[in-house]
């Protein structure tokens, strides 16, 4: 079974975000980019099924600039077999990024898509629900448990009020939550043994597919700040403050 | 220009979170109606029927749309959006789920988590966990948005719109639906309590979070939440989740107990009108957001407060 692993270059989850000055967008000039997090538990996710012996090849693809080769890396380390870089440096959107990832899928022909929830730069939560849509595989987004047998996904997934269990056939799409597991350390060996793995470089031409923005971004602005608050002495001060801000 | 909004509830009871998307739909147009689908939720569709402003209630049942297969959900609005310019949609983890797919199936994007209308063509919504507003015009034919229901006002009861209903689309088959474990709880929503108490790491169990946490949010009527690192240590369940990739909460008080206040976590409740912090580090990032501080262990702290509470 062969399983594909799409994986985002982001601003590292520990990074200060500062908006630009010009209000046209976030500035990440000199500042660490990281894997989506998302993203690195689905490589982990996948690579535990190639230990166990359901999968046998895992496919890592970014779309993104240059440097996104070092997230197709990072995903070697962890272990996916070989990487995809489809080289751009427009900011594709995630419907754009779908029809690019369908393509790729109708190349590899996987038995599976894992993928993150999430991207934790523009928070959209839309890639892997659009991929299964174009695709026209069943989707279990938001996945805390993966059980692979029988040409079927068991998925636990973390819904509004608690679980819910669903059974898709595959191929399908997964995507991933925080609690599917803990992703590795990366080792040495690991590290020089990535950077011998195969590692495809491509265009977005090369899968014929307009990735020119549709949504016009106008400005991007700093959040209205909360003003400092107090500290208060003891509990007793807390609820007598409370109760004369008018919330108790 | 007419506005779909698709109804969030608990297959019972209508979410006060359908009453907020609603008054974003009306900051579109004047024409708005509302799809509830389920099974056995004719209760449901009868309560959005009296949302103000609310033009007719379309009703879809199945049990697939009962289990919120997302496949079945989108097949259903799609075949719907012929007739509206725009599809509102809140933005639980339920309407997150089916939302991308309705905006693939019209070949549009997917405006996320708008927190405000601007005009018909633009919108603003958070990115990097809230720290950027990004504000965003389209010139799309159809419009499909989830809406952060927490920057929105409930629109009002009053109305008396017609149910109408809606045939069930065909059931996905590559999709089965085998179970789900709730969380049955008497406390009110998380999303719509007045009052949040969250816990964090500190409380070191389950156990603890119980005893500790509970009986204050008991005392006070409130909803209790979690910090990602209570969750992932299992001390509370994931639904309890409050952050930028869990829920996203803005009651009128919100008290964080032994939570440090990660950026993952402001992201969920910063928005909040009144924030207490309880944390025995006084260099806890929360306090820099916290209207008040409580600088202490909650091991005192927090008896001391339900003392006070009397
Ligand atoms: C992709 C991604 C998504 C994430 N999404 C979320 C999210 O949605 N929500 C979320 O919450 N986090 C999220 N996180 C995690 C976030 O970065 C933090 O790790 C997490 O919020 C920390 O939880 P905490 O504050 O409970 O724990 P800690 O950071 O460990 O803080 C515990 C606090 O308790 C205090 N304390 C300890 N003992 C006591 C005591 N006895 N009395 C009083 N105080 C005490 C300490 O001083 C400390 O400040 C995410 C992270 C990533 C990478
Ligand atoms: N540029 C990209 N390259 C590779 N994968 C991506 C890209 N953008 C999004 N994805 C995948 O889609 C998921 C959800 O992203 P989003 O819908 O943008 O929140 C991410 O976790 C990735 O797995």
């Amino acid at each position: 079974m062969k399983i594909l692993v799409p994986v985002k270059r982001v601003l590292d989850y520990n990074v200060k975000v500062r908006v630009k000055a010009d209000q046209s967008g976030v500035d990440l000039s000199n500042v660490k980019m990281s894997m989506n997090p998302f993203d690195e538990i689905a490589v982990e996710e996948a690579t535990r099924l190639k230990e166990k012996g359901v999968a046998t090849e895992i496919v890592a693809v970014s779309i993104g600039p240059a440097q996104a080769k070092d997230t197709i890396i990072t995903a070697l380390t962890i272990g996916a077999d070989r990487g995809i870089l489809i080289q751009t440096d427009v900011d594709v959107e995630p419907l754009a990024v779908a029809k690019l990832l369908k393509a790729v899928v109708e190349q590899e022909n996987p038995d599976l898509v894992i993928m993150g929830k999430q991207a934790i730069d523009g928070d959209n939560n839309a890639t892997g629900q659009m991929l299964s849509t174009l695709l026209g595989w069943p989707q279990a987004t938001f996945a805390s448990k993966v059980v692979v047998e029988n040409g079927e996904a068991q998925v636990t997934r973390e819904v509004d009020g608690g679980l819910q269990t669903l059974v898709v056939k595959l191929p399908a799409v997964v995507t991933t939550d925080l609690r599917l597991n803990e992703p590795r350390y990366a080792s040495l060996p690991n590290i020089m043994k990535a950077k011998k793995k195969p590692l495809d470089m491509k265009t977005v031409a090369d899968y014929g597919v307009d990735v020119t923005p549709r949504l016009k971004v106008v400005r991007v602005t700093e959040p209205p700040k909360r003003g400092a608050g107090v500290k208060v002495k003891d509990a007793a001060e807390l609820v007598a403050s409370l109760k004369s801000a008018g919330v108790l | 220009m007419a506005v779909l909004v698709i109804a969030d509830h608990d297959g019972a009871h209508l979410r006060d979170t359908t009453h907020k998307t609603v008054t974003a739909a009306k900051a579109l147009s004047g024409e708005v109606d509302v799809l509830v689908y389920g099974d056995g939720a004719q209760g449901v569709a009868d309560a959005a029927a009296k949302i103000d402003g609310v033009r007719k209630v379309l009703l879809s049942q199945s049990a697939g749309l009962k289990a919120e297969i997302a496949e079945d959900v989108a097949a259903l609005i799609n075949g719907l959006a012929g007739g509206y310019d725009a599809v509102a949609i809140p933005a639980s983890a339920s309407g997150k789920n089916f939302a991308p797919r309705v905006a693939a199936l019209l070949d549009v994007s997917l405006l996320s988590d708008v927190i405000e209308v601007v005009d018909a063509n633009t919108f603003v919504r958070p990115i990097y966990a809230g720290n950027a507003l990004e504000t965003v015009q389209t010139s799309e034919a159809k419009k499909v948005l989830t809406v952060r229901t927490t920057a929105f006002r409930a629109a009002g009861e009053g109305g008396s719109a017609a149910v109408e209903t809606v045939a069930a689309p065909a059931a996905a088959d590559g999709t089965r639906f085998i179970g789900e474990e709730k969380v049955v709880s008497d406390r009110p929503e998380l999303g719509a309590a007045k009052i949040v108490v969250s816990g964090g790491r500190a409380l070191g169990s389950a156990e603890e979070f119980k005893a500790v946490i509970d009986p204050l949010a008991d005392k006070l009527g409130a909803a209790v939440g979690a910090s990602r690192a209570a969750v992932d240590a299992g001390y509370a369940p994931n639904d309890y989740q409050v952050g930028q990739t869990g829920k996203v909460v803005a009651p009128g008080l919100y008290i964080a107990v032994g939570i440090s206040g990660a950026i993952q976590h402001l992201a969920g409740m910063k928005d909040s009108k009144v924030i207490v912090a309880i944390n025995k580090d006084p260099e806890a990032p929360i306090f820099s957001i916290a209207d008040y501080g409580l600088v202490e262990d909650y091991k005192t702290a927090i008896p001391a407060l339900m003392g006070a509470l009397g």
